[in-house]
């Protein structure tokens, strides 16, 4: 059968083009590569190549005939034995054997929206899934009380070296690498004693190189390896952020599943004490933004051994945002190894009826502190620990929000596209009828981190602030 | 101090920074391994043909980087790497690489047109493709991330002992990026086993060598202890030679080794890029002159006294039949159904 050469696209955007110039004659013999003809398309002039052998047995369309639509025939090849009269001319212009319904993508972009009723639908049982269509459900049920039977006293700190510990003698995989971990002990002393028991093997020494250690460390995941990057401040993860999200995050959906990346990056994330901008910035809405990852913040210890422990044994990318200003406080921790917290569950730290804090890390504390004032002045406030960032624990968040009626969202980032506008957006979403107050945010000033002490404390989040908050959604 | 002094010494004496003639190579291969290269080349050349062809047709979208020209270097490699200890991570220009892994041309094919039946299942097109069976870890779409990647493949190969290596492909382009050195630092200061390799094919996508990289891409190891050899990418027989050659001194646990094949590819960046940076000229004497699959062939006939009716027109009409069945199965795979949108975004925990 005579093979239609084709009026080929010669790009993403291309339609239609001129058909410059022949190269070759009827009559002429090609070969697969052998350029053919030139074409101007909507960018440039280009050639076109053969992509079968035969000889060119007509000519369909005239040099610097214009408007040829892609896919037009614009000659006719001839196979060994064939002849000019095997050309049926009438059967041009022809359409590429494809079926339309399938060259249209149509299909998969219309249902992109965020209703639950997609294909698979009220099937799903795939909690990520249904997640990731906004559906609001339940997250794993999590009993706390059974751990803390048996629990011991130690810092935020000690309880993340225990995390990494833990698991490490649980499975070889596991090591931890980044600047100043091994030898110097970590220069938050997270680390510290890791060399000692695990070895230089495991307990690795980076040079100061974000970029090259992030991207290193996602092949060695994808390799089998299950690492724990430490950043010394996620300030300093700016620099790997695209192995965090084009390399760690997106592979396995572009994989179609088969390639995982289990990986924890992990270090101090939001302020510290006047380092100024470029040392505190709080990341939780950066990388909350990105399917593929899972972001978690612990506030207390007992939240640091768990989250982390989970993290190291997930099989996906988990970021653990930890605060340097909390890591050397002491709370209870429980003792039992398998004390892992699910990802994607939050903890209401404090029962209340009149207004619902949400708050993560460091604000926690603050917002747990802020309760108390409140109780004072006869306000009874709930206060929300969302350990997970993503999957944002929505169901936790809405059924307090039922029974308060009100929120008041704290978070050490800026405002913009932030944590709590999140959560606002939530509460429109889902829970609207419930809501007897807008929603306040309490948030970083919308500034660099200035130096200065006065200032400092003035851009970062304060108890009274909350306090005020709260007092504004209960009409107070 | 000593190790470091003991890699500069090895450097010295490894290292070969001359460009070698195609003359001056005196190859002995045998006619099973010549016949390989010319079908795995023309495999390759025939299915990028292809893939140029369904692009024009509008069954391939997006960006489609081909690799007609590059032949020699990827096949060269893979002829002596160890196919069940290695692992492999390049760029976006990684069909060839894909086909080089003995991954299915079919499967491969219908990813580049989106089909459920692609590698990725249609989730990653042409630049995002992987087989963790064959240890192809990617096609990856940023310029330089391969190096990152591939230093922790390797990373990963010598905390597990496994004795595989990584094979870790970079173009010229790619040579400029921050995180290659970070890489090449780590990868010398910790003897893990990986040869770089990159790919030199004139143009980082339209700036030229000339223009765009100071000094020679093979020396780019020198600081670092990393020796590196400069090889005629267009040659399969020192492909092979310096292939062999590097990873018998990676498989040693000397280190990595960098090597740079010159070669070319004969159409444009991607498939929209009229290449108007270069000239005919260049382009047909690189075709003309040095093309690796017609060199192959003129050996195999004029050294090795091969038919061309015997030996070759077989091999010829099996390729012809592959990417005729390729394409078919390319085109008939259905688009993914429209619950693929959701799944593969994280691995579900139970």
């Amino acid at each position: 059968m005579p093979i239609n050469v084709l009026m080929p696209a010669l790009s993403p955007t291309m339609t239609e083009g001129t058909l410059a110039k022949w190269i070759k004659k009827e009559g002429d013999m090609v070969n697969p590569g052998d350029v053919i003809a030139e074409i101007e398309t909507d960018k440039a002039t280009m050639e076109v190549e053969a992509a079968d052998e035969g000889k060119l047995g007509k000519l369909l369309i005239a040099e610097g005939a214009e408007n040829i639509a892609v896919n037009t025939p614009i000659a006719v090849l001839l196979e060994e034995g064939e002849s000019a009269d095997d050309i049926d001319v009438s059967a041009a212009p022809i359409t590429p054997s494809i079926d339309e319904s399938q060259s249209e993508p149509d299909v998969a972009y219309t249902s992109s929206n965020s209703t639950a009723t997609q294909a698979a639908g009220a099937d799903i049982e795939n909690r990520d899934i249904l997640y990731a269509q906004g559906a609001v459900i339940e997250p794993p049920k999590f009993d706390e009380a059974v751990f803390m039977d048996e629990t011991y006293e130690c810092t935020v700190r000690e309880a993340l070296r225990d995390a990494m510990a833990e698991e490490m003698r649980r499975d070889d995989l596991v090591h931890v690498l980044g600047e100043e971990v091994a030898e110097y002990q970590g220069a938050y002393k997270v680390t510290q004693g890791l060399l000692d028991e695990f070895g230089a093997k495991r307990v690795i020494d980076t040079p100061i190189t974000e970029h090259g250690f992030a991207g290193m460390a996602v092949g060695a995941a994808m390799n089998g390896l299950k690492p724990i990057v430490e950043f010394m401040t996620f300030n300093f993860a700016m620099q790997a952020i695209d192995h965090i999200i084009n390399s760690a995050a997106k592979t396995l959906y572009m994989a179609g599943g088969q390639l995982g990346c289990p990986i924890v990056f992990r270090g101090p994330n939001g302020a510290a004490s006047r380092v100024g901008a470029q040392h505190s910035q709080c990341y939780a809405s950066w990388y909350a933004h990105v399917p593929g990852l899972k972001v978690v913040a612990p506030w207390n210890s007992a939240d640091a051994k768990g989250l982390l422990k989970a993290a190291i044994r997930d099989p996906n990318p988990v970021l653990v945002l930890e605060n340097e200003m909390i890591y050397g406080q002491t709370f209870e921790a429980p003792k039992d190894e398998d004390y892992i917290i699910p990802i994607g569950r939050a903890k209401v730290e404090k029962e209340g009826s009149d207004v619902t804090i949400v708050a993560f890390s460091i604000m926690v504390g603050k917002s747990l502190e802020a309760a108390e004032n409140l109780a004072e002045q006869g306000i009874d406030a709930e206060v929300i620990n969302l350990r997970t960032i993503r999957p944002l624990d929505r169901w936790t968040i809405l059924e307090s929000l039922k029974k308060t009626n009100r929120i008041v969202t704290v978070e050490e980032g800026w405002p913009f596209a932030g944590i709590g506008a999140e959560i606002a957006a939530l509460c429109m979403e889902h829970g609207f009828d419930h809501m007897d107050a807008p929603v306040v945010r309490v948030h970083a000033a919308d500034v660099p981190l200035p130096y200065a002490s006065n200032l400092e404390a003035l851009a970062l989040p304060q108890i009274d602030e909350i306090v005020r908050a709260a007092k504004e959604v209960c009409y107070r | 101090m000593a190790q470091t002094e003991k890699a500069q010494k090895a450097q010295k004496t490894e290292r070969k920074p001359e460009l070698r003639a195609i003359s001056n190579s005196k190859p002995n291969p045998s006619k099973d391994e010549l016949i390989q290269f010319y079908r795995n080349m023309l495999l390759i050349r025939r299915f990028e043909e292809k893939a140029a062809q369904l692009y024009g047709m509008g069954l391939i979208g997006g960006f489609c980087h081909l690799y007609i020209g590059q032949e020699a270097v990827v096949t060269g490699i893979t002829a002596v790497q160890d196919q069940d200890k290695d692992s492999v991570v390049t760029t976006y220009r990684d069909h060839a690489h894909m086909l080089a892994c003995d991954m299915d041309p079919r499967m491969v094919m219908a990813e580049l047109t989106g089909r459920i039946d692609g590698y990725s299942r249609g989730k990653g097109g042409s630049m995002h493709m992987f087989s963790k069976e064959k240890r192809f870890f990617g096609g990856h779409g940023i310029v330089g991330a391969s190096a990152s990647i591939g230093t922790g493949l390797g990373f990963a190969h010598k905390y597990k002992e496994d004795g595989g290596v990584a094979i870790v492909y970079n173009g010229d382009g790619g040579s400029n990026q921050g995180q290659v050195y970070e890489c090449y630092n780590m990868a010398s200061l910790w003897k893990l086993p990986i040869l770089y390799v990159i790919e030199n094919n004139k143009y980082a996508m339209g700036t030229s060598t000339t223009r765009h990289a100071a000094g020679e891409l093979y020396k780019r190891g020198e600081g670092f202890g990393i020796p590196g050899e400069q090889v005629d990418g267009q040659d399969i027989f020192e492909v092979q030679r310096a292939a062999k050659q590097a990873l018998d001194h990676v498989r040693e646990g000397k280190g990595p080794y960098i090597l740079e094949f010159m070669t070319y590819r004969y159409r444009g960046h991607s498939m929209s890029d009229p290449a108007n940076y270069r000239t005919k000229e260049e382009v047909s004497s690189w075709k003309e002159e040095r093309d690796p699959i017609d060199k192959v062939k003129r050996f195999m006939i004029e050294e090795k006294d091969m038919s061309e009716e015997k030996d070759i027109k077989p091999i010829d009409k099996e390729i012809k039949a592959i990417i005729k069945e390729t394409e078919e199965f390319a085109k008939d795979s259905p688009l993914p159904d429209e619950s693929e949108l959701w799944t593969d975004v994280l691995i579900e925990v139970e």
